[in-house]
């Protein structure tokens, strides 16, 4: 199963739909590092509205997919992330707290903007 | 009658089985969508680890009832190599294979009760509880 990753100008799209096994959370990875280096990309939006859990795993993917992505010149923003799963992560003790955050896909992209800007 | 589900774990496939499992059943059993999150990422963690440190074993999953109170229990068990440091593993971060070590703590404070009872070249059976509030 992959996760498909939409262009808009600068940015990158992606709106995780499916249940995050560990191999498409893997493949994603991939992906997304792919696609900001033949793209050029300045920037990522991921958004996790329909993700239901995120565990320790699917966390450090995450987490190292914004650290991966800043290596390579590219902002990394999360959208979505649902009540349920906030309140679970940090129960689990993993904060994301490097890892910039907005409610839904357009205040990611404002979010982006003013990074980038700024 | 009570439900009890099991799902083997061998493969990833098993990892999300038990966990859709999981969540269906804490759903019927009349958790809210907080604890059907926290039960579904326990379940995750205990099934993620057995397939990464004894390639293989079992979650069981059941609905509980002891003196008025309702829950649910996960039993998670495999025949692997054991666990030499109880406390140890229990640490926040403590990790041997590269990972957050955030899984069992993690399993801990997601859940109301957990033991682990682990015997070197053994294997492993973690049970964990959540409570209906
Ligand atoms: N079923 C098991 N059998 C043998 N050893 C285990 C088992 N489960 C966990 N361990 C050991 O306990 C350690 C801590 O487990 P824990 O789930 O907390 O973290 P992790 O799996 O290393 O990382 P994370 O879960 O954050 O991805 C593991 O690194 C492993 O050495
Ligand atoms: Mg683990």
């Amino acid at each position: 199963m992959r996760i498909p990753i939409l262009k808009l100008h600068d940015y990158l799209l992606i709106s995780v739909q499916v249940e995050l096994d560990d191999q498409t959370a893997l493949q994603f990875q991939e992906d997304v590092l792919a696609k900001i280096h033949e793209e050029g990309s300045r920037g990522v939006v991921i958004d996790l509205t329909s993700v239901e859990m995120i565990d320790s795993f699917i966390a450090k993917v995450l987490g190292d997919v914004v650290d991966m992505s800043n290596l390579m010149g590219a902002k990394v923003v999360l959208t979505g992330i649902q009540p349920a799963v906030a309140i679970t992560l940090i129960d689990m003790g993993i904060a994301l707290d490097e890892v910039p955050t907005a409610l839904d896909l357009e205040q990611g992209l404002e979010r982006l903007q003013l990074e980038l800007e700024g | 009658m009570q439900v009890q589900t099991h799902v083997d774990i061998n493969s990833e496939w098993g990892i999300v089985a038990a966990r859709q499992a999981g969540r269906k059943l804490a759903r019927e059993i009349g958790f809210g969508s907080v604890d059907q999150a926290r039960i579904t990422t326990a379940i995750s963690e205990l099934a993620r680890n057995i397939y990464l440190y004894a390639n293989q074993g079992q979650i069981k999953i059941e609905e509980v009832a002891d003196s008025g109170k309702r829950g649910m229990k996960i039993i998670a068990s495999d025949e692997g190599p054991g666990i030499k440091d109880v406390r140890r593993v229990m640490e926040d971060g403590f990790t041997t294979s590269g990972g957050l070590g955030a899984g069992l703590p993690g399993v801990k404070r997601l859940m109301d009760e957990f033991i682990i009872d682990s015997e070197m070249d053994e294997g492993t059976i973690i049970t964990a509880i959540k409570w209906l509030r």
